[in-house]
């Protein structure tokens, strides 16, 4: 094992699992904002006592996804200190961002939010949720800001060896930034919705008594939830769709690898439903094809070439060398993971939005036919954790399609790496790491399923005493 | 060294003082769970004063960590690339605290003791190994030509750099003590104002040792001396004047003076490294400087843009929420994480 292989095996496994926590929490905020808001619109107190409940979900994820988050941070410094060097000027100022403009805000208003429900009126506690809300989002947009160049650099410039910002403007309007940000986004809120209407159908599918109204606030909560997956699902599909033609011109490799194109097709492509490629022999087996398809996917017309792999390598061979600062390059990308993990988004991102449309017109007033059929409750449930598996397979297809860069085309991952940090305190930090997130994973998951045997109606509330520390003259 | 270099060498030391004013009395109070609380009512009457706020406060060693990643990226990549373990440390200190509220209040009873332990338990580490980073810091380090950081046992721990974390401790519980007595009502208010009595005549002791330490064992005294006495006597000067504020029961005073005594000694290790951010033990002339860790002028533009806007919006709502969980925490809080 060396320093860079154990690098980058930590960097996986810190995003994968802050990214269970980070699309959860932003799009759960998101849903609770809009109950509260149903709440402070029709004074219904169902409302009230759905946004409690479930707000109590999104607080337990939110706390896991922030002390992931500090890892994230401090990791650049920590593994990738000559990345860090390298990058710093440009790559910094969105991190400082996220802090300044997001971070500040979240957990400010989380505070206030959790603690001041019989404190401030309706609106004002409204406002609370919604800049949570709004942190949340923003925070996204800094940090992609920062993984959008290192997908696809733009406004830098190279001095002194190092790369320094010449235009942040650039930056931000990175047609990169538009794409991968509206997906992200989109999918954060498909996977909150996602996440609620599960957990609801759990709950439905629990053989004891619930109260009259615990059942109408799960029914609520189904029926909002369908309503946002259908929205969010089309939406992130959509935007899906315009960031893989984008990546046919921007990152030609990673985009052949998710469609297991090793030699480049004829001008009609076809697309494959499954494939197995042997990443060595570059054979392609077992592939089920859709004439056409390809093409279409590609450029939204029958026609229409794609670049394989075996093309690219060469392409870049000839552009970067085969050598850079010593390392021998290899610009293939793990092709197997990539055409996967695209299916498994891509499937699973059409039935979240097919579920949605059925479980819309099965809940329609007058016709619940939905709450009726156990199996269908079984299917929405189990869904419950599709988000995390399409959230996961996406940040694959991004960070694995990039290799062997870390800013695309200007500096490596070889490079990029902490000279100066032994193998043992690697394998000491990964071993850390795992067990960490393995304990709060379980943690995690025990106290969301506790919690879950409660129903809204039971959460009650209560607020201490207070009194005025300013009365007795502390100043 | 340009005008912008040097007010983000401030600007870092700023927000660095920031987090220990504000997160240092969360791990004073962190550490009094398990040390001032009697019974779990107790604890739940100590948490709650943190409870609101404590992630806000937290945020400011994050903006810290992100302001230096920005406006000094090889101090950045020195720093914490070279204290590697220290950092994992001080991370599994802020995890198991950062989740240990949450978790705690969707705990069974039987288990929040568990969760108890782990906020007192996290705070003491983070806080600990805060103090050995940045005093070892300040000793000076193995930096090669490079930038690059490899360090012995030794060199993260020795007698000043383990005084100053323990120091450290000291003080930030200490602020937490001054912070419980203000935000409190009921006998953990008086336990904590008796606490702190007794306590600042320890920190006392502490304070002159690490003050020798320092003088023996930096170069402050031969490089910046006016400005080392002054935040030396500050350091001093504060303390005592937090002191007797417990004594008449000012406890606002005491709370705001606990805070500046951190705010001193901040201020004391950024005096000592200007202009310099990090000293190589190796030779001088393989410190890292202000000049030339730091970013581009454009890049410190753009920032100080961003600051100038964005810091007085954050220190408004800052004190806004603040002034709306202003009241004392009587009676422990019932519920579920409400």
């Amino acid at each position: 094992m060396n320093i860079v292989d154990l690098a980058r095996f930590q960097f996986a496994m810190t995003t994968i699992f802050h990214f269970f926590f980070v699309p959860f929490s932003i799009g759960t905020a998101f849903v609770v904002a809009i109950m509260e808001s149903m709440y402070v619109k029709t004074g219904n107190s169902q409302y009230k006592k759905m946004t409690k409940f479930w707000g109590n979900v999104f607080l337990l994820s939110f706390a896991v996804g922030v002390v992931t988050g500090i890892i994230q941070e401090f990791q650049f410094g920590m593994n990738w200190s000559d990345y860090s060097r390298f990058m710093g000027d440009i790559f910094g100022a969105p991190l400082a961002f996220e802090a300044l403009l997001a971070f500040f805000i979240e957990s400010t208003f989380i505070g206030l939010w959790m603690f001041t429900w019989n404190k401030v009126g309706k609106g004002l506690h409204l406002f609370f949720i919604w800049m949570v809300s709004f942190g949340t989002l923003a925070s996204a947009f800094w940090i992609l800001t920062a993984n959008a160049f290192m997908q696809h650099p733009v406004g830098y410039s190279i001095k002194g060896g190092r790369a320094v910002m010449v235009n942040f403007g650039a930056l931000i309007t990175n047609p990169q930034l538009g794409f991968e940000y509206g997906h992200v986004i989109f999918g954060a809120l498909l996977t909150g919705s996602t996440i609620f209407a599960g957990l609801a159908a759990f709950q439905l599918l629990k053989k004891r008594a619930i109260s009259k109204e615990s059942k109408q606030i799960y029914h609520k909560t189904m029926r909002l939830s369908f309503v946002l997956m259908f929205i969010f699902s089309i939406l992130t599909i959509g935007l899906g769709d315009l960031q893989m033609q984008y990546l046919v011109k921007e990152q030609p490799m990673k985009f052949a690898a998710t469609e297991a194109v090793m030699k480049t097709t004829g001008e009609r492509a076809p697309w494959s439903v499954i494939a197995f490629v042997n990443p060595k022999t570059h054979e392609v087996k077992g592939n089920i094809d859709i004439p056409d398809m390809l093409s279409i996917l590609s450029y939204h017309k029958t026609t229409g070439s794609v670049k394989g792999m075996e093309e690219i390598n060469k392409e870049m061979e000839k552009k970067y060398g085969t050598r850079i600062a010593g390392h021998k390059m290899n610009y293939y990308v793990p092709v197997n993971t990539l055409f996967w993990s695209f299916r498994f988004m891509a499937g699973f991102g059409t039935l979240l939005a097919l579920v949605s449309i059925v479980g819309l017109i099965m809940t329609r007033k007058g016709h619940e036919t939905l709450y009726k059929h156990r199996w269908c409750l079984w299917v929405v449930a189990i869904l419950t954790f599709a988000p995390f598996i399409m959230n996961t397979c996406g940040w694959l297809i991004t960070e694995f399609g990039r290799q062997p860069w870390t800013v695309y085309g200007v500096f490596t991952t070889a490079q990029s790496v902490s000279p100066n940090v032994s193998v043992a305190s690697l394998l000491t930090s990964n071993i850390v790491y795992f067990c960490l997130f393995t304990i709060l994973a379980i943690i995690m998951i025990a106290l969301v399923v506790r919690y879950l045997r409660k129903d809204p109606d039971d959460i009650e509330n209560q607020e201490p005493k207070l009194a005025d520390p300013f009365a007795k003259g502390a100043f | 060294m340009s005008f912008l270099q040097i007010l983000w060498f401030v600007l870092i030391g700023v927000l660095f003082a920031g987090f220990f004013f504000l997160d240092g009395f969360d791990y004073g109070v962190g550490m009094a769970v398990e040390t001032l609380a009697y019974n779990e009512k107790e604890k739940s009457q100590v948490i709650e004063t943190i409870g609101p706020v404590w992630d806000g406060n937290e945020v400011w060693l994050i903006t810290a960590g992100g302001a230096m990643f920005a406006s000094f990226p090889y101090w950045y990549a020195t720093l914490f690339s070279g204290y590697y373990l220290i950092l994992l440390l001080i991370l599994f200190g802020l995890i198991i605290r950062g989740v240990s509220f949450e978790f705690r209040a969707q705990s069974p009873e039987y288990r929040k003791p568990f969760w108890d332990a782990m906020l007192a338990l996290g705070s003491l580490i983070a806080v600990f190994f805060l103090g050995v980073m940045f005093i070892s810091m300040i000793k000076g380090m193995p930096i090669d030509a490079n930038g690059n950081m490899k360090a012995q046992f030794f060199d993260y721990f020795n007698w000043f750099s383990i005084v100053g974390g323990v120091a450290l401790v000291l003080l930030t519980y200490l602020h937490g003590l001054n912070y419980i007595t203000l935000k409190t009502k009921g006998p953990i208010s008086d336990r904590a104002r008796n606490y702190a009595q007794a306590l600042y005549w320890v920190l006392y002791v502490g304070e002159v040792i690490f003050a020798l330490l320092l003088l023996f064992q930096t170069d402050f005294l031969r490089v910046h001396p006016i400005l080392t006495w002054v935040c030396l006597i500050l350091i001093v000067g504060f303390s005592v004047a937090a002191h007797i504020c417990t004594f008449s029961d000012k406890q606002g005073l005491a709370f705001t003076f606990s805070g500046l005594t951190l705010v001193s000694l901040v201020a004391l290790i950024f005096c000592g490294l200007f202009p310099r951010v990090m000293i190589s033990s190796i030779s001088s002339s393989y410190d890292l400087m202000i000049q030339s860790a730091s970013s581009s002028n454009y890049t410190l533009v753009i920032m100080t843009i961003a600051t100038v806007i964005l810091v007085p919006c954050i220190l408004a709502y800052t004190i806004w929420a603040y002034w709306i969980f202003r009241k004392r925490i009587e009676m422990p809080r019932v519920g579920d994480g409400y």
